[in-house]
């Protein structure tokens, strides 16, 4: 573990003018303009020169799948952290559908603890909605908020939670404790079977369709049950143009809702399907170019509030096989920010359809955090006296994703061979590094 | 023609040639020796995950009448059944020295999945992918439907051809309307829409809900199997609402013209989709589609061959 | 590369023809079941002329087929897959006649071991004879004709090109030296 007294030179926050920045016994010490700090010494710290790099808050992620309990053939807690720390997250949401599934105090807490011990990267357990996600009657959300994991976002993600009697009892039970429901809007009657987006190709394909309704339906009825019911609601990765423009009438009407978008929903069609490689199948599905126009546009405008990975690690076997007999899912926590500027920052659409450092700052770190409770700790603002989970990210090192190098237990990216624009340089929490030049630390 | 896996994969020369080469190997099914030595010693795998005879039988016959061996896989009674993989099958039977494997799979682009893999370096044909395709299928009734319509010669230029069922869930009919358009039909597909796709708009072929206008100036009509599960999932109430609306009743043959002929895939659900007498009318083709079969299954099996020289490292010239 | 020779130009494809046209008659001594069969492709206008050439000394029609051996090789994963052409047997059949065999180049003997396999399946002629406009050597068989237009020794960097009016618009014969062996 890295010394607990850290300069970090030369280093642009948020795109702002070059500072030097000390931090000591965890948090934010000084900030100097670098011009002024060039001449003081600090002979006992340990010095990172960041020059042409920008300082973010710490990433943090609102949707990671990290297997343990139960599938640590595919990630265990320790890698899903490794893979965290080197894609700039300071903190992770870990979602409950493990086995056995994270829906009692005893298993929100061992994940918490487990998390807490890797030292790379905060884990805080998301709680499942319902008894072994079963969607019939409601865990114990009061015992999981209480217990030492402090549980505020509970979802059954995976599954709906499609009972509408149950969906609005949940919205209703977590005010006491100001938790959210995150909901995995997927009408399962419309989505039997389904494989990959509805339309045009998936008749072509011979594939069961899995139709924009069918999300939209819930998060439609979703929202009208906050609004009745005066709670919070949080849309777990939207994925078309209809789910935008409902957020956006919801938020008008003055709802409480926030979404979230994937990565891979900002970049990838579903035209990857013609491949039959499982490696591009995922839940919600990949969807057309108009629905990924939707959802940038949502991101930019604030529709849409945070970028949230849907990290889902599988094993090999679960993806080298047809199609139909994949497994659903992507890795995600290396490759987020990577595919957040390439499809925010770096594209030549209009600058309404951008986003700034600052604006990808507040969508994958200031407002997840808030979302997620986590913000007495995570997604602080950059100055004296807050806690230091910062990430450094080089702007000027692109990088080829090769998946035998990703820190994961499993290789399901669907970017191989893909360029990344930036790169991690270091990763900070809490003050120490948990990576440096893009290594574990 | 490496694999054979869609009926996309062929244009128009591709598919009248593969007909072509078809109509002179089923000379071969007249005479007193009914085999060729052209794939003597060469191996051929079938490999069924689902369970199909008839289209097992005729791609089995096609590879022995061309001399090859075969080697059949099925799902019922081998590690298939017991959760064998697609790839550790397909590698299995790599090793026995299948050059060819014949694939047949529940899971739609199971076949493209197998050719495009790194898995094995074999060709594949697909015998039935799921709901997407079944391109031999679909050849057979080109053939079929141009031997009694066209002479056994040409293209299909001009045919009206009509497509009628649970096009929905039919591997057949992505395969007809595609190699029919190519051949210069024109393809008209009659079913409730709630067993039409999403999306149907972009095929090359028209949709409508009346049968009977359909059948007015129709030059052949395929009948689709339908499924009785189907009704269950509530794509139509009744068997007999889906009939009185959608089977080839006795009432519906006689609007047909004089020349029109009535296909079918089989096995067919008499009194479902067809009645029993039109099934059995001289209209009929259903016998000759299964000899077809085999004649079109040759062809494949000899083009795809045909096409491993290409990337064989001994393929050179040699006259 | 050097430019193609001409061995042969049409008038001397129609000596040849007509020779062996008069040397299959003498050989077979006017029998009533001879047949000429041309094998696929520039065998079967040869065969054609043959039997024209037959029919026109003997006074009586000369039957004539086609045979196709494409499915007969023992190439197909050497060579690829070859366009398939008609076979065409007079309707009385091969069994019991004396056959005949026309191709233009007498090379390997592998077309021609292929054309007696598919010969052997259609029936059982009386026998089988072979007649070529060029022999160029190089037998990989122990096949040899009974009517040759020309031995022409080559290398086996050249190649022997037939062209016949039918397919080619052309009556000739070209050796050309390939551009590496
Ligand atoms: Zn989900």
């Amino acid at each position: 573990m890295s010394s607990s007294h850290i300069v970090i030179r030369n280093v642009r926050p948020l795109d702002a003018a070059p500072i030097d920045i000390e931090i000591c016994d965890g948090r934010i010490r000084t900030l100097n303009t670098a011009d002024a700090a060039s001449g003081t010494t600090h002979n006992d710290a340990e010095v990172l020169d960041g020059e042409g790099c920008i300082l973010l808050p710490g990433l943090v992620d609102l949707h990671t799948h990290l297997r343990e309990p139960g599938r640590e053939d595919a990630e265990t807690i320790a890698t899903g952290c490794d893979a965290a720390a080197l894609g700039g997250f300071t903190a992770v949401h870990a979602m409950a559908n493990t086995a056995p599934v994270a829906d009692t105090a005893g298993v929100v807490e061992q994940v918490w603890r487990l998390g807490q011990a890797t030292g790379r990267c905060d884990v805080f357990p998301v709680g499942a909605v319902t008894v072994g996600l079963q969607g019939e009657r409601l865990a114990e959300l009061e015992s999981m908020a209480s217990c030492a994991a402090h549980v505020r976002v509970f979802s059954d993600d995976g599954v709906c939670v499609s009972d509408a009697v149950l969906m609005r009892r949940a919205l209703e039970y977590v005010k006491v404790f100001g938790g959210v429901i995150a909901q995995h809007a997927q009408e399962p009657r419309l989505t039997e079977g389904a494989q990959m987006n509805e339309g045009a190709l998936s008749a072509e394909l011979g594939l069961p369709g899995w139709p924009s309704v069918a999300e939209e339906a819930i998060i439609a009825r979703d929202v009208l049950l906050a609004e009745h019911v005066d709670s919070r609601l949080h849309v777990c990765h939207l994925s078309t143009r209809g789910s935008v423009e409902i957020v956006r009438w919801a938020k008008q009407r003055g709802i409480n809702v926030t979404a979230e978008v994937t990565p891979h929903h900002l970049i990838l069609t579903e035209d990857l399907a013609r491949s039959y490689d499982p490696i591009y199948k995922v839940n919600p599905p990949l969807r057309t170019a108009d629905d990924v126009q939707a959802v940038r546009e949502g991101l930019a405008d604030g529709t849409i509030d945070i970028v949230a990975t849907d990290h889902a690690p599988h094993p090999h076997e679960a993806k080298d096989c047809e199609w139909s007999a994949g497994a659903f899912g992507m890795l995600g926590l290396q490759t987020a920010l990577g595919i957040v500027v390439e499809t925010m920052m770096n594209h030549p659409g209009a600058s309404s359809s951008r986003l700034d450092w600052q604006g990808i700052a507040d969508r994958m770190s200031v407002i997840p955090a808030r979302i997620g409770g986590v913000q007495a700790e995570h997604g602080r603002p950059i100055a004296v006296g807050e806690p230091a989970n910062l990430v450094v990210v080089d702007p000027q090192r692109p990088w080829t994703v090769d998946p035998a190098r990703l820190a994961s237990l499993s290789r399901n990216t669907p970017y191989t061979g893909m360029t990344m624009p930036v790169s991690v340089r270091a990763t900070m929490l809490r003050g120490h590094f948990t990576v440096v030049d893009g290594h574990l630390s | 023609m490496r694999h054979l896996l869609s009926a996309a994969d062929l244009d128009h020369q591709s598919a009248v040639r593969l007909l072509d080469r078809a109509a002179q190997l089923s000379v071969v099914s007249d005479r007193a020796v009914k085999k060729l030595p052209t794939l003597r010693g060469r191996t051929i795998a079938n490999l069924f995950f689902e369970d199909s005879t008839r289209t097992r039988l005729s791609f089995e016959a096609a590879a022995k009448r061309l001399s090859a061996d075969v080697i059949t896989f099925t799902a019922k009674g081998s590690s298939v059944s017991k959760g064998e993989s697609l790839k550790d099958t397909a590698l299995t039977l790599e090793a026995m020295g299948a050059e060819v494997i014949v694939v047949r799979h529940g899971a739609s682009g199971a076949a493209y999945r197998l050719a495009h893999s790194d898995w094995i370096s074999a060709s594949v044909v697909n015998a039935g992918d799921g709901t997407h395709e079944h391109p031999t299928q679909a050849l057979l009734d080109a053939y079929t439907i141009r031997a009694h319509l066209r002479d056994g010669l040409g293209d299909l230029t001009d045919l009206r051809i009509v497509i009628v069922g649970d096009v929905l869930h039919s591997r057949v009919a992505r395969s007809n309307v595609l190699l029919l358009s190519t051949l210069g039909a024109t393809v008209t597909l009659v079913a409730p829409p709630t067993l039409v796709p999403v999306g149907v708009s972009s095929w090359p072929c028209a949709v409508t809900y009346d049968f009977d206008e359909a059948l007015a100036d129709a030059d052949a009509v395929m009948m689709l199997r339908v499924q009785a599960e189907r009704m269950s999932a509530a794509y139509f109430p009744s068997v007999h609402e889906y009939s009185r609306s959608y089977g080839l009743t006795d009432r519906r043959a006689r609007l047909l013209s004089e020349h029109a002929i009535v296909l079918h895939p089989g096995p067919m659900n008499r009194g479902m989709e067809i009645s029993a007498d039109v099934a059995d009318s001289p209209r009929s083709v259903v016998v000759d589609q299964v000899a077809n079969g085999v004649s079109v299954r040759m062809a494949v099996l000899y083009e795809v061959f045909g096409a491993r020289a290409e990337i064989s490292p001994e393929g050179i010239s040699h006259v | 590369m050097t430019s193609p020779a001409r061995v042969f130009d049409a008038d001397d494809i129609g000596r040849v023809i007509s020779r062996i046209a008069h040397e299959i008659i003498e050989r077979s001594r006017g029998a009533q079941n001879l047949m000429i069969v041309g094998i696929h492709s520039r065998g079967v206008p040869l065969a054609q002329r043959i039997a024209e050439r037959i029919t026109v000394i003997q006074g009586a029609p000369c039957p004539v087929g086609e045979l196709d051996v494409s499915m007969y090789r023992d190439d197909v994963a050497l060579r690829g897959a070859r366009p398939v052409n008609a076979t065409h047997i007079p309707a009385h059949g091969v069994d019991g006649q004396v056959v005949v065999l026309v191709d233009d180049v007498l090379f390997s003997g592998r077309t021609v071991r292929a054309a007696l396999d598919a010969l052997n399946d259609i029936g059982r002629p009386a026998s089988v004879q072979l007649a070529v406009l060029i022999d160029r050597g190089h037998r990989e068989l122990p096949i040899r004709a009974d009517y040759v237009g020309k031995n022409l020794p080559t290398s086996l960097t050249e190649t022997v090109q037939v062209r016949v009016l039918e397919i080619d618009g052309v009556d000739d014969v070209l050796v050309e030296r390939k551009a590496s062996a």
